[in-house]
Protein backbone atom coordinates (compact mmCIF):
# COMPACT_ATOMS: atom_id res chain seq x y z
CA UNK A 1 0.00 0.00 0.00
CA UNK A 2 0.96 3.17 -0.63
CA UNK A 3 1.08 5.69 2.04
CA UNK A 4 2.72 8.64 0.67
CA UNK A 5 -0.26 8.73 -1.96
CA UNK A 6 -3.10 7.85 1.09
CA UNK A 7 -1.71 10.44 3.34
CA UNK A 8 -1.78 12.91 0.01
CA UNK A 9 -5.31 12.43 -1.05
CA UNK A 10 -6.35 12.37 2.82
CA UNK A 11 -4.71 15.88 3.12
CA UNK A 12 -6.25 17.69 -0.22
CA UNK A 13 -9.75 16.20 0.69
CA UNK A 14 -9.69 17.70 3.89
CA UNK A 15 -8.33 20.78 2.56
CA UNK A 16 -11.16 21.17 0.29
CA UNK A 17 -13.58 21.04 2.80
CA UNK A 18 -11.48 23.40 5.20
CA UNK A 19 -11.49 26.09 2.24
CA UNK A 20 -15.03 26.12 1.78
CA UNK A 21 -15.56 26.70 5.76
CA UNK A 22 -13.15 29.17 5.42
CA UNK A 23 -14.47 31.06 2.50
CA UNK A 24 -17.30 32.03 4.31
CA UNK A 25 -15.48 33.38 7.69
CA UNK A 26 -13.21 34.89 5.00
CA UNK A 27 -15.81 36.91 3.06
CA UNK A 28 -17.42 37.99 6.05
CA UNK A 29 -14.11 39.51 7.22
CA UNK A 30 -13.34 40.81 3.71
CA UNK A 31 -16.96 43.60 3.46
CA UNK A 32 -17.00 44.03 6.87
CA UNK A 33 -14.37 43.67 8.96
CA UNK A 34 -16.33 41.69 11.25
CA UNK A 35 -15.15 38.18 12.94
CA UNK A 36 -17.84 35.99 12.90
CA UNK A 37 -16.79 33.70 15.95
CA UNK A 38 -20.13 32.11 15.52
CA UNK A 39 -18.78 30.38 12.10
CA UNK A 40 -17.48 26.88 13.70
CA UNK A 41 -20.86 26.41 15.53
CA UNK A 42 -23.06 27.09 12.52
CA UNK A 43 -21.17 24.67 11.08
CA UNK A 44 -22.46 22.61 14.07
CA UNK A 45 -26.07 23.79 13.33
CA UNK A 46 -25.80 22.95 9.39
CA UNK A 47 -24.94 19.70 10.40
CA UNK A 48 -27.54 18.98 13.30
CA UNK A 49 -30.27 20.32 10.47
CA UNK A 50 -29.05 17.71 7.90
CA UNK A 51 -28.34 14.84 10.56
CA UNK A 52 -31.93 15.43 11.89
CA UNK A 53 -33.76 15.60 8.43
CA UNK A 54 -32.16 12.47 7.66
CA UNK A 55 -32.76 10.97 10.81
CA UNK A 56 -36.55 11.75 10.96
CA UNK A 57 -37.18 12.13 7.18
CA UNK A 58 -35.04 9.81 6.09
CA UNK A 59 -33.49 12.33 3.52
CA UNK A 60 -30.22 11.47 2.55
CA UNK A 61 -27.40 14.43 3.09
CA UNK A 62 -26.84 14.40 -0.55
CA UNK A 63 -29.93 16.18 -0.89
CA UNK A 64 -30.73 17.80 3.03
CA UNK A 65 -27.69 20.13 2.23
CA UNK A 66 -29.33 22.19 0.23
CA UNK A 67 -32.20 22.45 3.48
CA UNK A 68 -28.92 23.00 5.57
CA UNK A 69 -27.74 25.58 3.36
CA UNK A 70 -30.93 27.45 3.09
CA UNK A 71 -31.49 27.29 6.57
CA UNK A 72 -27.75 28.51 7.34
CA UNK A 73 -28.15 31.15 4.69
CA UNK A 74 -31.26 32.68 6.81
CA UNK A 75 -29.49 32.01 10.08
CA UNK A 76 -26.52 34.06 8.71
CA UNK A 77 -29.03 36.85 7.92
CA UNK A 78 -30.34 37.01 10.97
CA UNK A 79 -27.51 37.16 13.03
CA UNK A 80 -26.65 39.84 10.80
CA UNK A 81 -29.58 42.00 11.47
CA UNK A 82 -30.22 40.97 14.79
CA UNK A 83 -27.16 41.31 16.38
CA UNK A 84 -24.17 42.93 14.05
CA UNK A 85 -25.81 45.63 12.72
CA UNK A 86 -26.86 46.67 16.47
CA UNK A 87 -23.33 45.96 17.46
CA UNK A 88 -21.53 47.74 14.41
CA UNK A 89 -20.08 51.27 15.05
CA UNK A 90 -18.96 50.87 18.61
CA UNK A 91 -16.13 49.34 19.57
CA UNK A 92 -14.44 46.94 17.49
CA UNK A 93 -14.67 44.08 20.24
CA UNK A 94 -18.68 44.68 20.00
CA UNK A 95 -19.36 42.39 17.21
CA UNK A 96 -16.33 40.25 18.08
CA UNK A 97 -17.94 39.86 21.83
CA UNK A 98 -21.60 39.28 20.73
CA UNK A 99 -20.87 36.32 17.93
CA UNK A 100 -18.67 34.43 20.41
CA UNK A 101 -21.72 34.73 23.42
CA UNK A 102 -24.18 33.37 20.16
CA UNK A 103 -21.26 30.59 19.75
CA UNK A 104 -22.16 29.64 23.43
CA UNK A 105 -25.63 30.31 23.17
CA UNK A 106 -26.04 27.64 20.01
CA UNK A 107 -23.05 25.39 21.25
CA UNK A 108 -24.93 25.44 24.67
CA UNK A 109 -28.66 24.96 23.25
CA UNK A 110 -27.04 21.68 21.07
CA UNK A 111 -25.88 20.27 24.58
CA UNK A 112 -29.23 21.01 26.33
CA UNK A 113 -31.72 19.87 23.82
CA UNK A 114 -29.65 17.27 21.58
CA UNK A 115 -27.21 15.86 24.59
CA UNK A 116 -23.15 15.92 24.16
CA UNK A 117 -23.52 12.53 22.04
CA UNK A 118 -22.32 11.75 19.17
CA UNK A 119 -24.94 11.11 16.25
CA UNK A 120 -23.78 9.48 13.20
CA UNK A 121 -26.44 9.08 10.36
CA UNK A 122 -26.15 5.41 9.21
CA UNK A 123 -27.70 4.22 5.93
CA UNK A 124 -26.98 6.88 3.66
CA UNK A 125 -26.64 6.25 0.20
CA UNK A 126 -22.50 6.42 0.03
CA UNK A 127 -22.28 4.81 3.26
CA UNK A 128 -18.62 2.65 3.33
CA UNK A 129 -18.02 3.21 -0.27
CA UNK A 130 -15.01 3.89 -1.42
CA UNK A 131 -12.82 4.10 -4.32
CA UNK A 132 -9.32 2.76 -4.71
CA UNK A 133 -6.60 5.36 -7.05
CA UNK A 134 -2.99 4.29 -7.58
CA UNK A 135 -3.11 1.96 -4.34
CA UNK A 136 -4.92 4.75 -1.59
CA UNK A 137 -8.19 4.53 -0.75
CA UNK A 138 -10.12 7.04 -0.58
CA UNK A 139 -13.76 7.16 0.98
CA UNK A 140 -16.81 8.28 -1.44
CA UNK A 141 -18.75 10.59 0.71
CA UNK A 142 -15.48 12.54 1.66
CA UNK A 143 -14.82 12.54 -1.76
CA UNK A 144 -18.05 14.10 -2.77
CA UNK A 145 -18.30 16.63 -0.10
CA UNK A 146 -14.68 17.69 -1.09
CA UNK A 147 -15.71 18.16 -4.82
CA UNK A 148 -18.83 19.71 -3.80
CA UNK A 149 -16.45 22.15 -1.93
CA UNK A 150 -14.61 23.20 -4.94
CA UNK A 151 -17.40 23.70 -6.89
CA UNK A 152 -18.76 25.91 -4.45
CA UNK A 153 -15.79 27.77 -4.50
CA UNK A 154 -15.34 28.15 -8.11
CA UNK A 155 -18.96 29.48 -8.16
CA UNK A 156 -18.98 31.88 -5.32
CA UNK A 157 -14.87 33.08 -7.54
CA UNK A 158 -17.10 33.86 -10.17
CA UNK A 159 -20.01 35.53 -8.83
CA UNK A 160 -17.69 37.80 -7.47
CA UNK A 161 -15.42 38.42 -10.18
CA UNK A 162 -18.12 38.47 -12.87
CA UNK A 163 -20.91 39.69 -12.14
CA UNK A 164 -22.48 43.20 -11.21
CA UNK A 165 -23.42 42.11 -7.76
CA UNK A 166 -19.63 40.30 -7.17
CA UNK A 167 -18.80 44.14 -7.97
CA UNK A 168 -21.18 45.60 -5.99
CA UNK A 169 -20.13 43.61 -2.95
CA UNK A 170 -16.35 44.27 -3.69
CA UNK A 171 -16.86 47.78 -4.00
CA UNK A 172 -18.88 47.71 -0.86
CA UNK A 173 -15.87 46.11 0.59
CA UNK A 174 -13.38 48.95 -0.90
CA UNK A 175 -15.51 51.85 0.07
CA UNK A 176 -19.18 51.41 1.82
CA UNK A 177 -19.59 55.18 1.51
CA UNK A 178 -18.73 55.62 -2.76
CA UNK A 179 -20.95 52.67 -2.66
CA UNK A 180 -23.90 54.13 -1.83
CA UNK A 181 -23.31 56.97 -3.86
CA UNK A 182 -23.70 54.39 -6.80
CA UNK A 183 -27.14 53.71 -5.60
CA UNK A 184 -26.13 50.37 -4.01
CA UNK A 185 -27.83 49.16 -0.95
CA UNK A 186 -24.68 48.72 1.38
CA UNK A 187 -26.98 47.11 4.25
CA UNK A 188 -28.63 44.30 2.03
CA UNK A 189 -24.88 43.71 0.60
CA UNK A 190 -23.92 43.23 4.20
CA UNK A 191 -27.59 40.96 4.89
CA UNK A 192 -26.65 38.69 1.54
CA UNK A 193 -22.39 38.15 2.44
CA UNK A 194 -23.56 37.48 6.17
CA UNK A 195 -26.00 35.01 4.25
CA UNK A 196 -23.29 33.67 2.09
CA UNK A 197 -21.04 32.66 4.99
CA UNK A 198 -23.42 31.07 6.51
CA UNK A 199 -24.74 28.89 3.35
CA UNK A 200 -21.48 27.80 2.77
CA UNK A 201 -21.29 26.07 6.07
CA UNK A 202 -24.32 25.20 5.92
CA UNK A 203 -23.93 23.41 2.91
CA UNK A 204 -20.44 22.00 4.48
CA UNK A 205 -22.25 20.64 7.38
CA UNK A 206 -24.97 19.13 5.44
CA UNK A 207 -22.96 17.13 3.42
CA UNK A 208 -20.34 16.06 5.87
CA UNK A 209 -23.03 14.07 8.31
CA UNK A 210 -22.65 11.54 5.53
CA UNK A 211 -19.28 10.97 6.45
CA UNK A 212 -18.91 12.81 9.94
CA UNK A 213 -20.81 12.50 13.59
CA UNK A 214 -21.94 15.16 14.95
CA UNK A 215 -21.97 16.55 18.42
CA UNK A 216 -22.25 20.33 19.90
CA UNK A 217 -18.43 20.64 20.31
CA UNK A 218 -17.79 19.62 16.06
CA UNK A 219 -17.20 23.64 15.37
CA UNK A 220 -14.87 24.17 17.60
CA UNK A 221 -11.82 22.65 15.70
CA UNK A 222 -13.19 23.85 12.44
CA UNK A 223 -13.48 27.36 13.53
CA UNK A 224 -10.16 27.44 15.29
CA UNK A 225 -8.68 25.96 11.26
CA UNK A 226 -11.02 28.74 9.92
CA UNK A 227 -9.45 31.16 11.67
CA UNK A 228 -6.31 30.25 10.58
CA UNK A 229 -6.29 29.53 6.80
CA UNK A 230 -8.20 32.91 6.64
CA UNK A 231 -5.46 34.32 7.99
CA UNK A 232 -2.59 32.09 6.05
CA UNK A 233 -4.90 32.65 2.75
CA UNK A 234 -5.25 36.43 3.39
CA UNK A 235 -8.14 37.95 4.78
CA UNK A 236 -11.22 38.37 1.79
CA UNK A 237 -9.02 36.31 -0.55
CA UNK A 238 -10.96 32.92 -2.15
CA UNK A 239 -7.73 31.70 -3.77
CA UNK A 240 -5.83 32.70 -0.93
CA UNK A 241 -8.56 30.31 0.92
CA UNK A 242 -8.75 27.67 -1.11
CA UNK A 243 -4.47 27.28 -1.21
CA UNK A 244 -3.99 28.14 2.62
CA UNK A 245 -6.35 25.37 3.30
CA UNK A 246 -4.97 23.04 1.14
CA UNK A 247 -1.57 23.50 2.64
CA UNK A 248 -3.50 23.37 6.19
CA UNK A 249 -4.71 19.85 5.64
CA UNK A 250 -1.41 18.61 3.55
CA UNK A 251 0.29 19.69 6.35
CA UNK A 252 -2.17 18.44 9.19
CA UNK A 253 -2.08 14.87 7.56
CA UNK A 254 1.36 14.60 6.68
CA UNK A 255 2.60 15.40 10.08
CA UNK A 256 -0.30 13.25 11.69
CA UNK A 257 0.73 10.18 9.77
CA UNK A 258 4.85 10.86 9.61
CA UNK A 259 5.39 12.20 12.87
CA UNK A 260 3.08 12.07 15.53
CA UNK A 261 -1.19 12.14 15.58
CA UNK A 262 -0.58 14.52 18.32
CA UNK A 263 1.67 16.98 16.62
CA UNK A 264 -0.27 17.28 13.63
CA UNK A 265 -1.92 20.76 14.85
CA UNK A 266 0.90 22.19 16.18
CA UNK A 267 2.62 21.77 13.05
CA UNK A 268 -0.14 23.57 11.84
CA UNK A 269 0.09 26.47 13.99
CA UNK A 270 3.43 26.18 12.86
CA UNK A 271 3.74 26.54 9.59
CA UNK A 272 0.87 29.65 10.30
CA UNK A 273 3.47 31.36 12.06
CA UNK A 274 6.25 31.13 10.15
CA UNK A 275 4.18 32.35 7.27
CA UNK A 276 2.75 34.92 9.02
CA UNK A 277 6.24 36.19 10.14
CA UNK A 278 7.93 36.58 6.45
CA UNK A 279 4.43 37.88 5.25
CA UNK A 280 1.80 39.52 7.70
CA UNK A 281 -0.49 39.80 5.24
CA UNK A 282 -1.07 36.25 4.16
CA UNK A 283 -0.34 34.18 1.36
CA UNK A 284 -2.95 36.42 -0.93
CA UNK A 285 -3.49 39.48 1.07
CA UNK A 286 -3.44 43.29 -0.30
CA UNK B 1 -36.86 78.92 -14.55
CA UNK B 2 -37.82 75.55 -12.17
CA UNK B 3 -35.63 75.25 -9.44
CA UNK B 4 -33.94 71.53 -9.88
CA UNK B 5 -32.33 71.89 -6.37
CA UNK B 6 -33.60 74.15 -3.39
CA UNK B 7 -31.55 73.51 -0.15
CA UNK B 8 -34.00 75.55 2.81
CA UNK B 9 -31.96 76.83 6.28
CA UNK B 10 -30.20 73.34 6.72
CA UNK B 11 -28.24 72.78 10.16
CA UNK B 12 -25.59 69.92 10.23
CA UNK B 13 -22.90 68.51 11.83
CA UNK B 14 -20.68 65.69 13.25
CA UNK B 15 -21.20 64.27 16.81
CA UNK B 16 -23.14 67.31 17.86
CA UNK B 17 -20.11 69.79 16.34
CA UNK B 18 -22.11 72.07 14.12
CA UNK B 19 -20.70 72.45 10.52
CA UNK B 20 -23.26 74.20 8.73
CA UNK B 21 -25.07 76.56 10.55
CA UNK B 22 -29.05 77.69 8.52
CA UNK B 23 -27.74 77.40 4.37
CA UNK B 24 -29.92 77.71 2.18
CA UNK B 25 -29.00 77.91 -1.65
CA UNK B 26 -30.72 77.31 -4.85
CA UNK B 27 -29.74 75.77 -8.04
CA UNK B 28 -31.86 76.16 -11.29
CA UNK B 29 -32.20 73.46 -14.39
CA UNK B 30 -29.30 73.64 -16.67
CA UNK B 31 -27.67 75.89 -14.38
CA UNK B 32 -23.85 75.46 -13.34
CA UNK B 33 -23.27 76.58 -10.01
CA UNK B 34 -20.51 77.14 -8.26
CA UNK B 35 -19.74 77.02 -4.02
CA UNK B 36 -16.52 79.07 -3.08
CA UNK B 37 -15.05 78.97 0.23
CA UNK B 38 -12.08 78.62 2.53
CA UNK B 39 -10.98 75.27 3.65
CA UNK B 40 -13.08 74.36 6.69
CA UNK B 41 -16.03 76.99 5.41
CA UNK B 42 -18.23 73.52 5.07
CA UNK B 43 -18.58 72.90 1.15
CA UNK B 44 -18.16 69.28 1.27
CA UNK B 45 -20.31 68.58 4.11
CA UNK B 46 -22.82 70.57 2.00
CA UNK B 47 -22.42 68.42 -0.35
CA UNK B 48 -22.52 65.49 1.89
CA UNK B 49 -25.74 66.85 3.41
CA UNK B 50 -27.41 67.63 -0.22
CA UNK B 51 -26.16 63.42 -1.50
CA UNK B 52 -28.09 62.05 1.19
CA UNK B 53 -24.09 60.47 2.75
CA UNK B 54 -25.37 63.12 6.10
CA UNK B 55 -28.86 63.98 7.28
CA UNK B 56 -29.76 67.64 8.34
CA UNK B 57 -30.73 68.00 11.59
CA UNK B 58 -32.91 70.68 10.45
CA UNK B 59 -34.01 72.15 7.33
CA UNK B 60 -35.19 71.14 3.73
CA UNK B 61 -33.38 69.49 0.49
CA UNK B 62 -35.54 69.60 -2.31
CA UNK B 63 -34.41 67.71 -5.54
CA UNK B 64 -37.05 69.07 -8.31
CA UNK B 65 -39.74 69.50 -5.17
CA UNK B 66 -38.93 66.09 -3.52
CA UNK B 67 -38.26 66.46 -0.29
CA UNK B 68 -34.92 64.25 -0.21
CA UNK B 69 -32.94 65.65 3.00
CA UNK B 70 -34.10 62.37 5.09
CA UNK B 71 -33.78 59.83 2.30
CA UNK B 72 -30.56 58.00 1.93
CA UNK B 73 -27.34 58.57 -0.78
CA UNK B 74 -28.53 55.22 -2.68
CA UNK B 75 -31.92 56.25 -3.05
CA UNK B 76 -31.16 59.69 -4.28
CA UNK B 77 -29.56 58.54 -7.20
CA UNK B 78 -32.44 56.67 -8.50
CA UNK B 79 -33.94 59.96 -8.32
CA UNK B 80 -31.25 61.91 -10.69
CA UNK B 81 -28.27 62.66 -8.46
CA UNK B 82 -24.57 61.95 -8.94
CA UNK B 83 -22.32 62.56 -6.60
CA UNK B 84 -18.73 62.63 -7.66
CA UNK B 85 -16.42 63.41 -4.13
CA UNK B 86 -13.27 64.77 -3.41
CA UNK B 87 -10.62 62.24 -4.07
CA UNK B 88 -12.20 60.58 -6.75
CA UNK B 89 -13.51 57.26 -4.15
CA UNK B 90 -12.64 55.12 -7.45
CA UNK B 91 -12.88 51.48 -6.33
CA UNK B 92 -9.09 50.80 -6.57
CA UNK B 93 -9.07 46.62 -7.03
CA UNK B 94 -11.67 46.97 -9.87
CA UNK B 95 -11.26 47.56 -13.59
CA UNK B 96 -12.12 51.02 -15.20
CA UNK B 97 -14.75 49.27 -16.89
CA UNK B 98 -15.98 47.50 -13.75
CA UNK B 99 -16.17 51.13 -11.81
CA UNK B 100 -18.59 52.23 -15.08
CA UNK B 101 -20.56 49.27 -14.85
CA UNK B 102 -20.85 50.41 -10.86
CA UNK B 103 -21.67 53.95 -11.73
CA UNK B 104 -24.93 52.39 -13.74
CA UNK B 105 -25.46 50.01 -11.13
CA UNK B 106 -29.52 51.18 -10.40
CA UNK B 107 -30.27 50.74 -14.59
CA UNK B 108 -31.56 47.03 -15.41
CA UNK B 109 -31.53 47.05 -19.13
CA UNK B 110 -28.42 45.57 -20.42
CA UNK B 111 -28.51 47.79 -23.68
CA UNK B 112 -28.84 51.24 -22.05
CA UNK B 113 -25.77 49.99 -19.88
CA UNK B 114 -23.76 49.35 -23.46
CA UNK B 115 -24.87 52.02 -24.73
CA UNK B 116 -24.06 54.51 -22.22
CA UNK B 117 -20.31 52.98 -21.61
CA UNK B 118 -19.73 53.83 -25.60
CA UNK B 119 -20.55 57.39 -24.66
CA UNK B 120 -18.29 57.61 -21.74
CA UNK B 121 -15.70 56.00 -24.01
CA UNK B 122 -16.31 58.65 -26.85
CA UNK B 123 -16.37 61.21 -24.23
CA UNK B 124 -12.80 59.78 -22.95
CA UNK B 125 -11.02 57.69 -25.88
CA UNK B 126 -8.27 57.47 -22.96
CA UNK B 127 -10.78 54.63 -20.56
CA UNK B 128 -11.28 52.85 -23.21
CA UNK B 129 -7.73 52.01 -23.86
CA UNK B 130 -7.56 51.84 -20.16
CA UNK B 131 -10.69 49.63 -19.53
CA UNK B 132 -9.27 46.30 -18.16
CA UNK B 133 -6.93 47.71 -16.13
CA UNK B 134 -7.39 48.56 -12.69
CA UNK B 135 -8.95 51.90 -11.15
CA UNK B 136 -5.27 51.98 -9.01
CA UNK B 137 -2.83 51.78 -11.81
CA UNK B 138 -4.46 55.20 -13.63
CA UNK B 139 -2.75 58.44 -13.81
CA UNK B 140 -4.37 61.22 -11.68
CA UNK B 141 -5.87 63.04 -14.17
CA UNK B 142 -7.42 59.87 -15.77
CA UNK B 143 -8.57 58.66 -12.17
CA UNK B 144 -10.55 62.15 -12.17
CA UNK B 145 -12.09 61.40 -15.78
CA UNK B 146 -12.79 57.78 -14.46
CA UNK B 147 -14.61 59.62 -11.70
CA UNK B 148 -16.47 61.85 -13.73
CA UNK B 149 -16.94 58.95 -16.76
CA UNK B 150 -18.57 56.53 -13.31
CA UNK B 151 -20.49 59.62 -11.97
CA UNK B 152 -22.11 59.83 -15.38
CA UNK B 153 -23.61 56.23 -16.14
CA UNK B 154 -26.15 56.61 -14.32
CA UNK B 155 -27.41 59.53 -16.73
CA UNK B 156 -28.36 61.78 -14.05
CA UNK B 157 -30.21 65.54 -14.16
CA UNK B 158 -27.52 66.98 -11.26
CA UNK B 159 -24.42 66.72 -11.30
CA UNK B 160 -22.33 67.52 -8.08
CA UNK B 161 -18.66 67.71 -8.28
CA UNK B 162 -16.46 68.14 -4.79
CA UNK B 163 -12.59 69.39 -5.88
CA UNK B 164 -12.57 68.13 -9.27
CA UNK B 165 -9.42 70.16 -9.67
CA UNK B 166 -7.42 68.57 -6.56
CA UNK B 167 -4.11 67.00 -6.81
CA UNK B 168 -4.50 67.82 -11.26
CA UNK B 169 -1.49 69.88 -12.68
CA UNK B 170 -2.39 72.80 -14.25
CA UNK B 171 -3.19 71.74 -18.20
CA UNK B 172 -5.26 68.85 -17.05
CA UNK B 173 -7.25 71.36 -14.31
CA UNK B 174 -8.08 73.42 -17.75
CA UNK B 175 -9.52 70.20 -19.06
CA UNK B 176 -11.76 68.83 -16.94
CA UNK B 177 -13.19 72.64 -16.38
CA UNK B 178 -14.03 72.22 -20.13
CA UNK B 179 -15.58 68.72 -19.74
CA UNK B 180 -17.89 70.02 -17.00
CA UNK B 181 -19.28 72.61 -19.90
CA UNK B 182 -19.52 70.23 -22.19
CA UNK B 183 -21.80 67.82 -19.92
CA UNK B 184 -23.84 70.72 -18.82
CA UNK B 185 -24.06 71.31 -22.69
CA UNK B 186 -25.72 68.13 -22.54
CA UNK B 187 -29.11 69.73 -20.44
CA UNK B 188 -26.76 68.22 -16.87
CA UNK B 189 -27.48 70.52 -14.36
CA UNK B 190 -24.16 71.40 -12.40
CA UNK B 191 -23.46 71.84 -8.83
CA UNK B 192 -19.28 72.35 -8.11
CA UNK B 193 -17.16 73.25 -5.07
CA UNK B 194 -14.03 74.43 -6.09
CA UNK B 195 -10.85 75.55 -4.41
CA UNK B 196 -9.90 76.89 -7.79
CA UNK B 197 -12.03 79.81 -7.58
CA UNK B 198 -11.58 81.50 -10.34
CA UNK B 199 -11.76 79.16 -12.71
CA UNK B 200 -14.99 77.81 -11.22
CA UNK B 201 -16.17 80.63 -11.60
CA UNK B 202 -15.21 81.49 -15.29
CA UNK B 203 -17.77 78.50 -16.34
CA UNK B 204 -19.93 78.88 -13.79
CA UNK B 205 -23.37 81.03 -14.06
CA UNK B 206 -23.54 82.10 -10.30
CA UNK B 207 -21.98 81.08 -7.06
CA UNK B 208 -22.17 81.19 -3.74
CA UNK B 209 -19.27 82.07 -1.17
CA UNK B 210 -19.61 80.00 2.36
CA UNK B 211 -17.92 81.02 5.65
CA UNK B 212 -18.18 79.27 8.52
CA UNK B 213 -21.19 77.43 7.80
CA UNK B 214 -23.01 80.02 6.09
CA UNK B 215 -23.71 82.01 2.41
CA UNK B 216 -21.91 85.61 3.12
CA UNK B 217 -22.00 85.88 -0.43
CA UNK B 218 -24.07 85.55 -3.25
CA UNK B 219 -24.67 86.65 -6.80
CA UNK B 220 -23.28 85.94 -10.53
CA UNK B 221 -20.64 84.52 -11.29
CA UNK B 222 -19.43 87.61 -12.91
CA UNK B 223 -20.80 89.77 -9.58
CA UNK B 224 -18.42 87.13 -7.75
CA UNK B 225 -15.55 87.76 -10.17
CA UNK B 226 -15.54 91.50 -9.96
CA UNK B 227 -16.35 92.21 -6.29
CA UNK B 228 -13.30 93.23 -4.39
CA UNK B 229 -13.90 91.30 -1.56
CA UNK B 230 -13.98 87.99 -3.38
CA UNK B 231 -10.81 88.57 -5.12
CA UNK B 232 -9.12 89.66 -1.92
CA UNK B 233 -9.91 86.87 0.00
CA UNK B 234 -10.20 83.26 -2.35
CA UNK B 235 -8.26 84.82 -5.34
CA UNK B 236 -5.26 86.19 -3.54
CA UNK B 237 -5.49 89.59 -5.61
Amino acid sequence: MNHFLQVLFDGLLNGLVYALVAAGLSMIWGVMDVINFAHGEFLMVGMYVSYWIGFFLDVDPLFSWIASGAFLFIMGAATYRLIIRNSLGKSAMAPLLATFGLSMVLKNFCMNRFTPNFRLLSGTVLEGKTISVGGAILSVPQLATAAFALVLLACLYWMLKRTRLGWAIQATAMDSEAAELMGIRTENIYLLVFGIGGACVGITGGLMTSYLAVYPEVGSLFSLIAFVVVALGGFGSIPGALLAAIIIGLVESFTGFYVAAVVKYAAVFAVYLAVILIRPKGLFGW
Amino acid sequence: MAAMLEVKDIHCGYDGTPVIRGLSLEVNRGEIVAIIGANGAGKSTTMRAICGLLHPERGQILLEGEDISRSPASANIRKGLSYIPEGRRLFPKLTVRENLELGAFTVVDRKVIDERLEEMFALFPRLKDRSTQTAETLSGGEQQMCAIARGLMSAPKLIMLDELSLGLMPSLVEKVFETVVLINRKGITVLLVEQMVQEALEIANRGYVLQTGRVVHSGSARELLDSDEVRKAYMGM
